[in-house]
């Protein structure tokens, strides 16, 4: 037999003493923090009813104007229309509604938070060598890994299913607000310093505006990253179409699977048109690249 | 406060790139070579103990070649780079002890700078991007247009304001650049390498559009540039660096004709003298003396003190006397020419010998040259013109 690897360290003390302490944190700010997170609770609610409560056909019409306006193609405006129809036509309009809800709310948050910390990433190398590497694990970590103590945060939920959503999509919009400022011709950079700029409007009238192309492709990674989370967050309860996905598999219901995942396509689809889309004009926009 | 004779002073500046250049400093003072500091010290020396005093209102050249620390110079001037030893003094005081607010008020009124690359914001149109530094000091936008707008039509671009520097040709992006720097009305303008991106024509164009709008201005001009000519047309003084170091600092005459050393020498060796030495550099003082006031024995005492003088009539040239054949007889003949004889020619000591050939040509003699305020007054030999233009 061959021979087990020798015990260095006391393991299951560490592990008793990681999940002691996590039950306290539980058990002393669980309430807490489920009441500092209301506001973000009702924000998504408000966004779903609203989303579901618009007739389906102001949806279908404003999705595929926005889709006209970011690329100025009909070809691309009219399949959006169709898909969206088509999302109707097969029964999971309400679903697909909760889950652009969820997929918006979380992006504009992630967002919200993750600009600020690429930018400080890009003006500290001391800060980027810290990031990277928890941008690393939380990119390859099993999703499943941070669903646990959230949901023991909060209980099943959608607020769990929410920060959960956030931490797995927040690394490119991080990343690439990082990138895009620190490859800022530094020429450019130069000049506006020696005109006598302070930091801030060295961020603002320069770093930003000609990172923003980089930056919008980090939002359009997030956005993708926080479609594709709906499934895995349906099982802590976020309901919406992964649910419907979920319920497929647990009553071996292949069709509901199918359809579901059918208008999770669909979505993803036309949310990457958009966003691409209205990336590549702010960059015509801009007068940068090509 | 005694005003400072010199705009700017770099008074032993050092800069040393690397993990730790002040210890590395001692070597650099002990002069050990910048390959060895790079090899064995693992510090690259961008500029050792360079000290210059650039006059105001002028052009001040520093060339070298890649490498050679013109960048890291010209950085130092508005901080963009701080020294590792040394002192930076413009208008007599330091701008080593400056705060932030106070860094920010002198690069904002007192300094701009034009880029190798031009550095324009491409999201901004060409008006915007002139008023840039008008704006982030506070000016109001209103004003600041209008100011833009003149500044516009000073670099000929009239018509072109609501453009985006990507719609424009180099040249053209480049005067948005020198628009830009005009806008702050500073004092000293730095050129990195301001036509080095330019094709030959239109860099050409530039320069010469330099030369007018400065003998307009009157700035202050720290150019660089890795271009001989280019430094011969623009600067009034050139400094030459090469490894980080100062090698020569001079006018163009006086380092074609009088080069440092070797790697001066052969940097100038293939330059057309004719073109750039001026015949003043050439031209031995004599001193002037109106032909009424003129004696013999008043001759003779010019003369002693300064080898040569002219004598004039009507503030021009009649007559020359030269040390070398003071005789009574030639003095006497001399006085008598001044009073009844035709001007002499005279050449502007400003021109090139190439500006002169044709006098020189026509002239059996030495030939008078006269400053521009006609204050003074020289006598060159064509055999000293020859030499200057075989070296
Ligand atoms: N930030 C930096 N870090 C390390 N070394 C540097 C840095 N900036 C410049 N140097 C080095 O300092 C030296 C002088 O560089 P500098 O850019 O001033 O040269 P230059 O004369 O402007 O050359 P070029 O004509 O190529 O622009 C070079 O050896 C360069 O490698
Ligand atoms: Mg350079």
């Amino acid at each position: 037999m061959a021979e087990n690897f020798p015990q260095i360290v006391d393991i299951r003390a560490i592990r008793i003493f990681i999940d002691d302490g996590f039950n306290t944190i539980v058990a002393n700010y669980g309430e807490a923090l489920e009441i500092a997170f209301l506001p973000v609770l009702r924000m998504l609610t408000i966004m779903e009813h609203f989303l579901q409560w618009l007739p389906w056909y102001v949806v279908v019409i404003v999705l595929s104007a926005v889709t006209y306006l970011a690329s100025r193609s009909w070809k691309a405006s009219v399949g959006v229309a169709v898909m969206m129809f088509l999302v109707g036509v097969i029964g999971i309009w309400d679903e697909a509604m909760a889950t652009i809800a969820l997929m918006l709310t979380s992006t504009f948050l992630a967002v919200l938070i993750g600009i600020p910390v690429g930018v400080a990433m890009s003006r500290s190398d001391t800060m980027q060598a810290i990031t990277i590497p928890v941008l690393d694990i939380m990119q390859t970590m099993p999703i499943f890994v941070y669903l646990i103590p959230f949901v023991m945060l909060f209980g099943p939920g959608k607020i769990p299913a929410l920060l959960a959503t956030i931490v797995f999509a927040i690394p490119p919009v991080i990343r690439l607000t990082n990138l895009g400022i620190r490859q800022v011709d530094a020429e450019v950079i130069e000049a506006v310093t020696s005109f006598g700029a302070t930091p801030r409007q060295r961020l603002f009238t320069a770093q930003i505006p000609l990172a923003m192309p980089t930056i919008m492709a980090g939002i359009n990674q997030t956005t993708m990253m926080a479609l594709s989370m709906v499934v895995i967050a349906s099982m802590i309860g976020a309901g919406g179409l992964g649910y419907q996905v979920l319920q497929g598999i647990q009553r071996l219901e292949v069709s509901r699977g199918l359809l579901a995942g059918l208008g999770i396509v669909f979505l993803a689809v036309i949310f990457d048109r958009i966003a691409q889309a209205y990336g590549r004009r702010m960059q015509q926009h801009l007068h940068i690249g090509s | 406060m005694s005003k400072p004779k010199h705009k700017i002073v770099i008074d032993g500046v050092s800069k040393v790139f690397g993990p730790d250049p002040q210890s590395v400093m001692p070597l650099v003072r002990d002069g050990v070579s910048k390959q060895e500091m790079l090899e064995k010290h693992g510090h690259v020396v961008g500029i050792r103990d360079v000290s210059l005093d650039i006059p105001a209102a002028g052009t001040f050249v520093v060339m070298g070649l890649s490498g050679s620390g013109k960048s890291t110079l010209i950085r130092h001037l508005n901080r963009l780079i701080d020294p590792t030893a040394g002192r930076i003094l413009v208008d007599g005081q330091d701008i080593l002890t400056y705060n932030d607010q106070q860094l920010r008020e002198f690069r904002r009124s007192k300094i701009s700078m034009v880029f190798q690359r031009f550095a324009l914001l491409p999201h901004k149109t060409v008006l915007d991007n002139v008023i840039y530094g008008l704006v982030i000091g506070g000016m109001d936008a209103a004003k600041a247009r209008e100011h833009g707008m003149q500044q516009i039509e000073l670099v000929g671009l009239s018509g072109f304001e609501n453009q985006y520097p990507r719609q424009l040709s180099g040249g053209m992006q480049q005067r948005v650049g020198l628009a830009r720097a005009l806008a702050t009305d500073a004092e000293i303008l730095l050129m990195d390498e301001a036509f080095s991106a330019l094709d030959p024509l239109i860099r050409n164009d530039m320069q010469g559009q330099l030369k007018e709008l400065q003998a307009r201005l009157h700035k202050t001009i720290v150019f660089i540039t890795h271009d001989l000519d280019e430094a011969l047309r623009l600067g009034d003084n050139i400094a030459i660096l090469k490894d980080g170091e100062l090698r020569q600092v001079g006018t163009g005459s006086e380092i074609l004709l009088k080069p440092a050393d070797d790697y001066v020498s052969r940097f100038v060796r293939d330059v057309n003298r004719a073109r750039v030495v001026t015949i003043g550099s050439l031209a031995r003082k004599a001193a002037s003396l109106p032909a009424s006031d003129a004696t013999e024995a008043r001759c003779r005492e010019l003369l002693d003190k300064t080898g040569a003088v002219v004598l004039t009539a009507d503030g021009k040239a009649r007559a020359v006397l030269d040390s070398r054949d003071a005789s009574a007889a030639s003095i006497r003949k001399a006085l008598k020419a001044a009073a009844r004889g035709a001007a002499l020619p005279e050449l502007d000591a400003a021109a090139t010998i190439e500006e002169c050939f044709a006098t020189l040509a026509a002239s059996g003699g030495p030939v008078i040259t006269v400053s521009a305020n006609r204050r003074s007054m020289g006598l060159v030999e064509r055999g000293d013109v020859f030499a200057a233009m075989t070296v």
